[in-house]
Parts: structure tokens; C-alpha cells; sequence
């Protein structure tokens, strides 16, 4: 008995191998997830897209449940994911989207804001990736869920699509208290 | 109309490897030869159609039929014609056919070789490799054809990755995939085996040359590999632990592995489940490579484009071969009886240290490839793993292999007296302790791996000087250098061929020693008249010009390289932008030389006429290559002994 | 069909040879030395697998940047890392540092050796107490028969 298990570990070790490859394919390997979530936001200060003598910082980002947008005007993603950005500022009143307009050129931004809409409240102007590097963005879209604390309660990696704030966002934040929760 | 025939030819294939994989098989359990007979016209048949499929394809590219998506995402009409040749081969769908042909070509080689074989055992052999086959050519058939049209048809095709255009990479998938598909020919020899029931000496002897075929291919592609990547990328590296490269070191240990522990089966009997299941893991860890370059688990340089279906299917095929072989060995392998009694000093035992250590080492290779995957499955988090820690594992396991391999040729089988060990051995300790002395001694103290140097070198000097010793042992009795000419010309290849393939191992790691701990790289800025100093080396950069070649223009600057006021070298590195691709492509100019390499990369133009410029000094960076490549060919002299080449006679004669 | 074609639009796309080698010029032979080192022991985070030191990607020149200034103002390599840590995860670390989380890792490869070392010396034992058992006749004259090969069998060493 003994020594007829011992032949059959090969098969074992492989059906573990296997069965953890199989798991592997639904991943995406290069969406790599945030040390930030669960922590305060860094603090930054920023002038804003529109008006560049006006300043923005991480204080405008508590007492509010904020969607943290990391976009930029040549990034195809974000395109893609505006109309979707459009839709939650009119239909979500309880969350502010907030822009991070990232490693951009202020009049391209403004360009595409005037001619596909703006779901900002307001946006962030952070040419040199000064910000971007504190919130560890590393590419765009990203958006970042915060609660009115200041927490971080998730972060989404790629464009937002039509279900993300019913499946993949709402979850992680309770309106009524407007403080990250853990999804049930 | 071509294209649809190569197609065709492919569906053809599959029917014949379904008959192929069946009813030969069949006929050996009824004890029917006409159905045993078919296995070898069924394997040269499936050959014959993957030929067509290749010609077929090679013919769209030949003629830019851009219709077909493969040829006009992988050429161009500018694209140099070598470069149609080998770009039939640079993508996925394309390379999947070359896999399917080259097994189809190893299953007909074994078909014509195998004629003092039972016909049991060869129809059993090339019904496994028909299964195999029935998995490739659907994979291709059902989600990769290489045949598939676009309409309406490009008017140019997109250009073979410039990265590919190169003659190097041309011959590499080739080698590496005769490597990965022969050990399919292991493979199918271990569960025949299994099936039969017969697991002996014999089964070892049919399984060994075909087996060191394989590995030979293998260590070509892999040292290919090696050298595209260290004068292609531009980055003075050899290797990195990327997946992919990890990929194909696997099968490579375990066969490694293999081919010492069949030495053990063929002559004394012993291992044999154990040298079964390195024969069916051997197959197994290509066909894992394959799963991982291709599927998307894992993020690496060189990974083919990834799509989910694929990955499904191979995983799924996976499952099917390597679960089903290992169920095979489960069940059939407890029957095996063990070998022969042997001590704790005999040849038998160091070459299970030898086979522990490699295998060790595998499965470190193994887990480091997939931690990151494991991590996040266990919910750990995402970690990388990278150079660091493998060579801290390689550093770990592998001086341990290296000193056995001074001491395996020397010990005598089933039983050996240390005493004599020590008498024959000791001048090699004794020279490896001078190597090492004398390698302190140039190591800068405050250096962070400075017992490396010292250990490199005793290592290699100490494998030179065993292998000398052991040489001198075999000859004692006799005379002169005609002795050894006699010896080897007679019966003695396979004892030489052993003693060149661990020659490689030492010129290896002296290679490896001095360019990790003395290569050096600069990054400079040089105006046009500037000259640096590198390493008694002085670079004069005399400035950079235009250049257009068939598909790209290049910025290329002109070096001359002077030593003691002497011209060494004149060198070109390039900086290319090929017509189809926005990115631009660094060609590093080397100057090669047995014991140093000059390398120059151009960078970036960085104003004023001023341009980033990379220089390097790799001494002995060859020596890398050069011990793949004398490891290759100790391999294919043992392939020329007595017994192979009266095994290969007896074949000619009959098939004639 | 257009996922199709957008693989293969994506092949080797990520593949990239050239980089752009950029002045990093430090007045410490040494701290240049360290620097190198360092971003190549750092990941870029949007390449498939490559170092900041040989990614040309736009956020690895951003990234060396600010490995180069932190340097610069007298940053330790280990605060350099903690910084990246802290706002990338262990992700960016191709030498992960030992610690709970990494014990697997480290350690789990220390077991395997050890198992390896048991294998080898029961086997041994096993092989010590074996009886006796040399090819028998039969064996060697069926080697013989299937081979043709005069050559006797286990004279070469």
C-alpha cells in the first residue's frame, strides 16, 4: 500500500499543478493590486486643470464618497470609458468623481472635456507624474473608490464599463455611512 | 487556392494521426501485425502532409500572398527573403506547424530506425506519438490555423517583428522544438513500456540515443537562445529567469537528468521507475513550457500573443497527456522491479546524488516560475520573482553537481574504496585549491559575492583535472597518445563524448564566474572626437551617419576601438527604425574574442551632436556559449559509439 | 473574429529592444555602480516583465527619475525600496526581501533540499540491504538477440 502511494504522488503533485494553471487563466497577470487600499489617501496639493491658479489637495476628497479618476486625453482606454464616467456623474448625486488629469497637456484636456463632456467636479493637473507616483498609479485609467474618511476602499485597474460600479465598486463602500465596507 | 490546399493537407494529417494513434495500438493488444505494419507508412504519411502544409505556407509568404493573416501580420514585401523563410516560424500559428512537422519528421525517424525494434513496441511508440500529434494538429486546426484568409486582403503586409530579423533567432525555434518534440520520442518509448509491461535494459538502450538527440537539439536552441538575446536586445545579458526562458531550461535539467539516469538502466538496471518517470516529466515540462508561453499566466518578454481559448485548449491537452501518462505510471510502475545492490561509494550513487540534484533544481526552477501564481491563488499577494533569488538557488544547488562531477567518472560501479578515490583524486583537489587561491587573490574584498570567484574556479579546474585523471585511469595500462587515439577511434566514444559534455560544464562556469564578477558597463555621453577608456581599451567614437537598409533607416556610428595605440576594432552599432514599427531597435556592434568582448550600444541622440552611448567589457562571455556548444557535441560523440552506429547499421541494411 | 485579430495585432507588440540610456551621472563612481544595480532589481510595473534599467516605457523613465533624485538627496537603497513598496507593492521588487510573507518562498526550497537528502539516503540504504542482482542470463542474451550488438553489455565504464 505504502509503496503504490508512492507512484501515485507524481499524479497528485500534477493535478495540483494543474488545477492552479487552470486558476491562473481567468487572472490577469498585469493588473497588480494596490498596498493603498485601506490606507488614507497621500496627500498632495495640485493646481487644477481648469484654472491653473487655483489648487486642489486631498482635503476636497473627505466628507464626500469620491470615484478618483486617473485619465489622460491620449489614452484610448479612457476614451473608451468616458460615456460610462458621463452616465455615473448624473445618475450617482452621492458620489463626486473626482479627475487626476495624468502625464498630460492641459489644452488636450480641456479639448476632449469640451467636446465629450465633463463628469468632473474638478480635475487635478499632474503633467510630471509627481501625484501619480504617490498613488502608484502606473497607467491609465485607473480609478480609485474613497470614502469620505479619506480611505481608499478599492482600486480598479482599466476602463469602467458598464457593470463596474454595480459589480466591481459599489460593493466595497456603503452609501448610507459613506465609509469602505468589506463586500458580503 | 494554395493556402486552402496547405489547410486541407493539415486535416489530412489529423486523419492520419487519429488512425495512427489507434489502430496500431489496437494490434498490439489483438496481436494483429497488419494493424501493428500500418504504425511506420501512417507516421511517414503524417510527415508527408505537414511537409505539404509548410510548403504551402512557405509559398504564401514567397508570393506576399497578404490574404492570408498569418503572412501579412509576420511579412512585408520589403521583408529580405531569409527572413520570409524563418518568419514562417516567427508567430504563433506558424510555429505551432513547425512543431507538428518536426514531430511528424521524428516519428518517421523512428519508424526507419527502429527495425530490430518488436513490432509491438514500435507500434505502441508511434501510436503515443499519434495521440500526441492529434493534440497539435487540432490545437491548430481549431484555434490557431495558419491558414486563415482576411478579406478584403491588405495591400501590405504588417513586417516580421524587427526583433525577429535576425539569423540567429532564425535557426532558434527549430533547435529548441526538435529538442521539446524529441523527447516526445522518450516519452512515447516510457509509456509503451508501461503498457508493455517490460520495463528493462533493453527499453533503456532503444530509449538512449533517441533521447540524446533531443537534449542535443535542445542545448543548441537553448544556447541560440542565449547568444540572440545577449547581442539582439542590446542589453549585455545572457539570461534573465524570464518564464519563457525558464521555459525551456526545464525540459532541459530534467533531460539532462534523463540522459544520466538511462546510463544507469541501459548497464546496471537500476532507477528504472525512476528514469521512466524522468522520461515522462522530460515531455511533460516542453509541453508545460509550451502552455505557459502561450496561454498568458504569466507576463514575460517573449510571450507569444495570448487569447484565453488557447490557453483552455492546451491546459486541457495537457491534462489529457501528462494526467493520463502519470495515471499509466501509477498504475503500471509498482510492478517494476528494482535494480542491483551498490554502496554509498559506487557510480550508482553518485549519479542518484546527480539526478536528486538536478531534479531539485527543476522543481526550484518550477516554483519560482509560479510563485507569483501560487501567491495569489493562497490570496498572499502579488510578488515577482526575478533574477535574484534563482541565482541564489542556482548558486545553492548547483556547486554541489559541479563537485560531483568530478568524482562520478572516476567511481567504479556497484562498489568503490574511498581510499582509492582519494589517491586518484587528489591532484584535481589540489589544483582546484590553487584555481580558487589564485581567484581570491583578484577579488576585490568588499565585493558582495566574493566567495563566488574562488569557488568558480576551483570547480572548474577541479572538474578539468578529474576528467584528465580519469582519462589517465582508463589508459593506465597502456601507452602514448596513440593509445588514446586508439581508444577513442574504438570502442571508448561514449566514454570521451562524456568527458567533452563535462569539459563544456567547466568552460561554463568559468564563463559565468568572470563575466558576472569583472564585466563591466558604462553609460557615457560622446561627442563626435571623443574617446573613453575602458579596461586598457581605448573607444574613439568618430560620430554617426545615415543608413538605409532594405526595410528600415538606421543612425549608425562609427567606433574605433585602440589598444596601447593599436586599432583592435572598428565598430557599427546601429540605432534602426524600420518602416512598419514606431519603436526603435538598438543593434549593438561587438567586437568578439576568445577571452573578452568589446560591445558598444548607441542610444539616444541627447543634444549638441552628443550621443548616449553604452559600453561594455564581457571577458570570457563566450565561454557561456562555447560550454553549450562543447556539451552539444560530447553528446553527439557518444551518439557515434559502437553500439548506436551497429544499431544504425543494422537499420540502413535492412531498410534497403 | 476582432479578438482574434486584436491578438495578433498585440503580438510582440510589448517586445521592445531599444531604451533610452539616459545620464544619470552621480559624482560617486561607486553610487553609479549602486544605482545601475538597483533599477535592475526593480520591476517596471506596465512592461511584461522587464527591469526599469532595460524598460524603455514612458512610467519607467519616470520611475528611474525619481530612484535617481531620492539617490541623489541621500536616500538609502533601503528607503528607495520601502518608497516603491509602498505605493507598487512587493510587485516591484524582483529580489523579494525576507520577511513573513516571502518565508514560502525562501524556505520552502530549504525543504525541498532536505527532502531530497532523505530520498538519497534511503535509497542508498535500500540499495545497501538489495540482494545481489546483476543482469540475469536471460536478460543479457535478449539485449543481445534485440541488438545485435557484440559488444558485451556493462564492459565500457
Amino acid at each position: 500500500m505504502k509503496t503504490s502511494l508512492r507512484f501515485l504522488l507524481p499524479l497528485g503533485l500534477f493535478i495540483g499543478l494543474a488545477a492552479l494553471l487552470f486558476y491562473g487563466l481567468k487572472l490577469d497577470p498585469r493588473k497588480v493590486p494596490s498596498p493603498l487600499v485601506g490606507k488614507p489617501v497621500p496627500q498632495f496639493v495640485l493646481p487644477t486643470l481648469e484654472d491653473p491658479d487655483r489648487t486642489v489637495s486631498d482635503a476636497d476628497l473627505r466628507g464626500k464618497v469620491s470615484l478618483v479618476n486617473v485619465w489622460a486625453s491620449w489614452c484610448v482606454s479612457c476614451r473608451a470609458e468616458h460615456a460610462q464616467l458621463m452616465r455615473l456623474s448624473r445618475t450617482l448625486k452621492e458620489v463626486q468623481i473626482f479627475g487626476l488629469n495624468w502625464k498630460d497637456r492641459a489644452e488636450d484636456a480641456l479639448r476632449m472635456l469640451r467636446l465629450s463632456g465633463n463628469p468632473y467636479v474638478v480635475n487635478a493637473y499632474d503633467p510630471e507624474n509627481q501625484v501619480g507616483i504617490d498613488w502608484g498609479v502606473y497607467g491609465a485609467p485607473e480609478t480609485f473608490l474613497v470614502d469620505q474618511r479619506g480611505i481608499i476602499c478599492y482600486k480598479q485597474i482599466g476602463p469602467i464599463g458598464p457593470d463596474t460600479w454595480e459589480q466591481e465598486l459599489a460593493p466595497w463602500i456603503d452609501l448610507k455611512t459613506r465609509t469602505c465596507r468589506e463586500p458580503n | 487556392m494554395i493556402p486552402e490546399l496547405g489547410h486541407f493537407s493539415l486535416v489530412l494529417a489529423l486523419a492520419l494521426a487519429l488512425i495512427q494513434a489507434t489502430v496500431p495500438l489496437i494490434g498490439s493488444f489483438i496481436q494483429r501485425v497488419p494493424w501493428m505494419r500500418q504504425a511506420r507508412a501512417l507516421a511517414w504519411g503524417q510527415l508527408l502532409f505537414s511537409l505539404i502544409a509548410m510548403g504551402c505556407l512557405l509559398q504564401a509568404f514567397l508570393t506576399d500572398d497578404f490574404s492570408v493573416v498569418y503572412v501579412a501580420t509576420n511579412s512585408n514585401s520589403l521583408l529580405p527573403e531569409i527572413y520570409k523563410v524563418s518568419a514562417l516560424w516567427g508567430a504563433h500559428e506558424g510555429s505551432l506547424l513547425l512543431w507538428a512537422t518536426l514531430l511528424a519528421a521524428w516519428g518517421a525517424a523512428v519508424a526507419t530506425f527502429s527495425r530490430n525494434l518488436p513490432l509491438p513496441v514500435v507500434a505502441r511508440v508511434l501510436s503515443v506519438m499519434g495521440m500526441v500529434g492529434i493534440g497539435f494538429l487540432l490545437f491548430m486546426l481549431l484555434t490557431s490555423n495558419p491558414f486563415e484568409r482576411i478579406f478584403p486582403m491588405p495591400r501590405e503586409g504588417r513586417d516580421l517583428n524587427p526583433l525577429l530579423q535576425d539569423p540567429g533567432l532564425a535557426l532558434h525555434p527549430p533547435m529548441l522544438y526538435m529538442g521539446y518534440v524529441g523527447f516526445s520520442v522518450a516519452f512515447a518509448f516510457a509509456i509503451a513500456a508501461l503498457i508493455g509491461g517490460k520495463l528493462d535494459a533493453a527499453w533503456a538502450r532503444w530509449s538512449r540515443p533517441w533521447t540524446t538527440v533531443a537534449w542535443i537539439f535542445l542545448t543548441l536552441g537553448i544556447v541560440l537562445g542565449s547568444w540572440w538575446a545577449y547581442y539582439e536586445l542590446g542589453w549585455g545579458g545572457w539570461w534573465f529567469w524570464d518564464p519563457v526562458e525558464n521555459a525551456s531550461f526545464m525540459p532541459w535539467l530534467a533531460g539532462t537528468a534523463l540522459v544520466h539516469s538511462l546510463a544507469v538502466t541501459e548497464k546496471r538496471g537500476a532507477f528504472k521507475s525512476w528514469t521512466v518517470l524522468l522520461a515522462l516529466f522530460a515531455f511533460s515540462l516542453s509541453l508545460l513550457g509550451t502552455f505557459l508561453v502561450r496561454s498568458g499566466v504569466l507576463t514575460s518578454v517573449h510571450a507569444f500573443a495570448t487569447d484565453p481559448a488557447r490557453g483552455t485548449f492546451i491546459l486541457v491537452f495537457l491534462c489529457v497527456v501528462i494526467g493520463g501518462s502519470l495515471a499509466l505510471y501509477a498504475w503500471r510502475a509498482p510492478a517494476v522491479s528494482g535494480g542491483g545492490r551498490f554502496e554509498l561509494l559506487s557510480r550508482e550513487s553518485v549519479l542518484l546524488a546527480n539526478n536528486l540534484l538536478l531534479s531539485l533544481f527543476t522543481a526550484l526552477v518550477l516554483f519560482g516560475t509560479l510563485a507569483p501564481l501560487i501567491y495569489e491563488a493562497m490570496g498572499w499577494g502579488k510578488i515577482s520573482v526575478g533574477f535574484p533569488w534563482f541565482n541564489t538557488m542556482f548558486v545553492a544547488t548547483m556547486p554541489f553537481l559541479a563537485f560531483l562531477l568530478g568524482v562520478g567518472p572516476l567511481t567504479r560501479w556497484k562498489q568503490d574504496e574511498g581510499e582509492r578515490l582519494v589517491k586518484l583524486l587528489w591532484p584535481a583537489f589540489l589544483g582546484a585549491s590553487i584555481a580558487a587561491v589564485f581567484g581570491g587573490i583578484f577579488t576585490p574584498l568588499e565585493s558582495e559575492h566574493w566567495f563566488l570567484i574562488p569557488l568558480g574556479l576551483g570547480l572548474a579546474v577541479w572538474i578539468l583535472i578529474a576528467h584528465m585523471l580519469a582519462i589517465w585511469d582508463r589508459l593506465k595500462h597502456k601507452s602514448g597518445l596513440g593509445a588514446l587515439f586508439r581508444d577513442f577511434a574504438g570502442g571508448g566514444r561514449s566514454f570521451y563524448g562524456m568527458v567533452i559534455a563535462h569539459l563544456g560544464v567547466a568552460v561554463f562556469i568559468v564563463g559565468v564566474t568572470l563575466v558576472s564578477h569583472f564585466g563591466i558597463e558604462r553609460d557615457v555621453r560622446m561627442s563626435p572626437g571623443d574617446v573613453q577608456e575602458e579596461s586598457g581599451y581605448q573607444f574613439h567614437f568618430l560620430g554617426v551617419e545615415n543608413h538605409r537598409g532594405p526595410n528600415y533607416m538606421a543612425a549608425r556610428g562609427h567606433f574605433q576601438v585602440t589598444r596601447d595605440g593599436e586599432l583592435v576594432a572598428e565598430l557599427w552599432p546601429e540605432k534602426r527604425s524600420y518602416f512598419t514599427s514606431a519603436k526603435p531597435m538598438t543593434e549593438a556592434a561587438i567586437d568578439w574574442g576568445f577571452l573578452r568582448d568589446l560591445y558598444v550600444s548607441l542610444g539616444e541622440p541627447v543634444g549638441d551632436g552628443d550621443w548616449a552611448v553604452r559600453l561594455y567589457y564581457k571577458p570570457f562571455v563566450r565561454w557561456i556559449w562555447l560550454g553549450g556548444l562543447l556539451m552539444a557535441l560530447g553528446g553527439l560523440i557518444t551518439l557515434t559509439d559502437r553500439r548506436y552506429r551497429v544499431l544504425a547499421k543494422s537499420a540502413g541494411k535492412r531498410t534497403t | 473574429m476582432r479578438l482574434y485579430l486584436l491578438g495578433l495585432l498585440a503580438l510582440f507588440s510589448s517586445v521592445t529592444a531599444a531604451y533610452t540610456l539616459e545620464q544619470f551621472q552621480f559624482d560617486d563612481p561607486k553610487q553609479t555602480l549602486q544605482f545601475q544595480k538597483l533599477i535592475e532589481e526593480l520591476r517596471c510595473l506596465v512592461c511584461q516583465n522587464e527591469s526599469l534599467a532595460s524598460s524603455q516605457a514612458d512610467l519607467a523613465q519616470d520611475l528611474r527619475a525619481e530612484v535617481y533624485e531620492m539617490m541623489q538627496s541621500g536616500k538609502s537603497r533601503e528607503e528607495i525600496v520601502d518608497f516603491l513598496v509602498a505605493r507598487y507593492g512587493d510587485f516591484v521588487l524582483y529580489d523579494p526581501p525576507l520577511k513573513p510573507a516571502t518565508y514560502p518562498l525562501w524556505f520552502g526550497p530549504l525543504l525541498l533540499g532536505i527532502l531530497g537528502l532523505l530520498i538519497w539516503v534511503r535509497v542508498i540504504r535500500s540499495k545497501k540491504r538489495a540482494a545481489d542482482r546483476e543482469l540475469s542470463e536471460a536478460e543479457r542474451q535478449r539485449l543481445q538477440e534485440l541488438l545485435q550488438d557484440a559488444d558485451g553489455d556493462g564492459k565500457q565504464a
